[in-house]
């Protein structure tokens, strides 16, 4: 069955009415057919024409209520409304000496309300249909943690540059590419070893260290825990701190390390002649290849 | 940038302002011109590349990166400072963009070369030789791979320096030091394949460092050569692992790494 709001129900039966017409359910069973198709649920409530607001059916606990109000900052209406229906429920007198559970109830189990007791009615005091579960304090709810952050928006203020940026690289790729030959030496022979023989550059300042240390230690152990350390570095360092001035030690271990790849490699590449010795490349020539 | 020029022309005397404003004038008096004729008008009449024409706004600007897969890498907005080329220099995204050059010129490469010991280092002779513009892609190849080396640990050592690894960040550097010996690794091995004596030796100089490795060394430098000494099978190992192992786990460590990147907060700072 298609659920027809309760406003528009009322609006129907007033317009009915005012027109003339029969009025469905007016002769003083309204509660029951809504209360028999909702399955059984004793005391739905179904709302009946021009019903009086619950506030002028409150008889005395109005006061009482309005104490309870104080106290709990819940809505005096609220309470009674709860009240009631707890009364209607349970079977007990309202507290208060309120009257409506009391009459309501057994007349709604029974689905022969009497037209002239007040209904029990879903509206609020204003008419209002819908009901406060809970009353939840804002500050438990919205915990505004992330501050406001200065923001612009990708495009075109990001994408600008990265294009640049690449058009840039190829740009100058493509003229470097075009002016200068990548090598290729002769067709590859084992028999014949060139003097000297060197690694890829990146791995230079490894073939330098080989020269000081046993090769388990230079080529495998000195890379191997140096990208461990690498790694592990997050973890090492606990200063909290970002900027380089509050953390001079890291980044004076960071740079030595820096700087002596970077020496190492310089002298792999350039002053290392015949035999991997000590040479000047302004003496002697450099035997280096890309 | 017109303006800025001015500016500049401004603090360096009366000469250069001269020449700054006759400049500034001479290049209205041409946008003028071009945007005037015929063919400007109708090429770029609103409704003409764009069907709607592009209204520049807030949403729009957002419907841009939103709409579009690769864009879509970046969120929609950005720290203001992060805009700034001073504090990343580009240095993870042009990594990234020679990753992508390196795939596009690699393609290329790839329709020309067998890996056999046979014929390597003949089909790159060819390759320069007789291929159109086959002697620039293998160059652009060869020294972007290089470039890509240098960017990576560049990016890393910026990286560094802006204490950039510090939580949350920590666990996205440590992907960034794998990224760094992915990188190596296919450096290293694309050496290998021109075939040359320049390839045999370095990497005969890096394996053998290799089968120092304690207690498995043997093994070690078996399983990177394919056979006792490097050969035609180092060859065509190093091809697959240069060609499609490497590139296949890089892409996979730098989709987590951009992922992060993101998850984390955006971009690290401002210091």
């Amino acid at each position: 069955m298609t659920e027809v709001p309760e406003h528009l129900l009322r609006r129907s039966r007033e317009r009915r009415k005012a027109l003339g017409l029969p009025v469905e359910g007016d002769d003083g069973d309204d509660a029951a057919p809504e209360a028999s198709a909702e399955g059984g649920e004793p005391a739905a409530p179904a709302p009946a024409p021009a019903a009086p607001a619950p506030a002028a059916s409150g008889g005395g606990g109005g006061a009482l209520f309005e104490d309870l109000s104080q106290k709990t900052g819940v809505p005096a209406h609220l309470l009674e409304r709860s009240a009631r229906r707890r009364s209607q429920l349970t079977g007990e007198p309202m507290p208060g000496g309120g009257d409506a559970g009391g009459e309501v109830a057994p007349a709604a189990a029974a689905a022969t309300a009497v037209a002239t007791a007040p209904a029990p009615i879903a509206a609020g005091p204003d008419g209002h249909t819908h009901r406060l579960l809970t009353v939840v304090k804002a500050g438990s709810i919205q915990q505004t943690k992330a501050s406001p952050v200065d923001k612009v928006h990708t495009w075109p203020h990001l994408l600008v540059f990265e294009f640049t940026a690449l058009l840039a690289v190829t740009a100058v790729l493509t003229i470097f590419s075009a002016l200068v030959r990548a090598p290729l030496l002769e067709l590859a022979d084992p028999n014949l070893t060139p003097n000297p023989s060197k690694a890829p550059w990146y791995f230079l300042g490894l073939q330098e260290i080989l020269t000081m240390f046993h090769p388990m230690v230079a080529g495998v152990l000195f890379p191997g825990y140096g990208l461990l350390a690498l790694g592990a570095a997050p973890y090492l360092d606990k200063n909290p701190k970002n900027n380089p001035r509050d953390r001079k030690f890291a980044v004076a271990l960071f740079t030595v390390f820096i700087v002596a790849a970077a020496i190492l490699a310089i002298i792999g590449s350039f002053f290392r002649g015949p035999g991997f010795n000590f040479t000047y490349p302004w003496a002697d020539g450099v035997f280096f290849d890309l | 940038m017109a303006q800025g020029n001015g500016q500049s022309g401004n603090g360096q005397g009366g000469i250069g302002t001269k020449v700054s404003d006759n400049l500034r004038e001479g290049m209205e008096k041409t946008k003028g011109a071009v945007q005037g004729t015929q063919l400007w008008s109708s090429i770029f009449r609103p409704g003409s590349i764009f069907r709607q024409g592009y209204n520049d706004s807030p949403r729009n600007r957002s419907y841009v990166i939103m709409n579009n897969v690769l864009y879509h890498l970046h969120p929609v907005k950005v720290k203001r400072h992060a805009v700034k080329v001073s504090y990343t220099l580009c240095l993870g995204g042009l990594s990234f963009f020679l990753f992508i050059l390196l795939t596009v010129t690699g393609i290329f490469l790839m329709f020309f070369y067998r890996p056999t010991a046979a014929q390597a280092w003949n089909d790159i002779k060819t390759l320069e030789t007789a291929v159109t513009f086959g002697s620039l892609v293998r160059n652009m190849h060869r020294w972007a791979a290089h470039l890509m080396v240098i960017s990576v640990f560049l990016h890393m050592t910026r990286v560094f320096y802006h204490g950039a690894y510090k939580p949350p960040r920590e666990f996205n550097w440590v992907i960034g030091v794998i990224l760094l010996l992915l990188t190596l690794l296919l450096s290293f091995t694309g050496y290998l394949l021109p075939w040359d004596q320049l390839a045999l030796w370095a990497v005969t100089v890096g394996t053998n460092m290799g089968g120092f490795t304690p207690v498995f060394g043997d093994e070690v430098k078996f399983v990177l050569l394919g056979s006792r000494e490097i050969s035609s099978d180092t060859l065509l190992r190093w091809y697959v692992l240069h060609v499609l192992f490497f590139p296949f786990i890089i892409v996979i460590f730098m989709a987590v790494h951009f992922w992060r990147v993101r998850k984390d907060g955006g971009i690290s700072g401002p210091l």
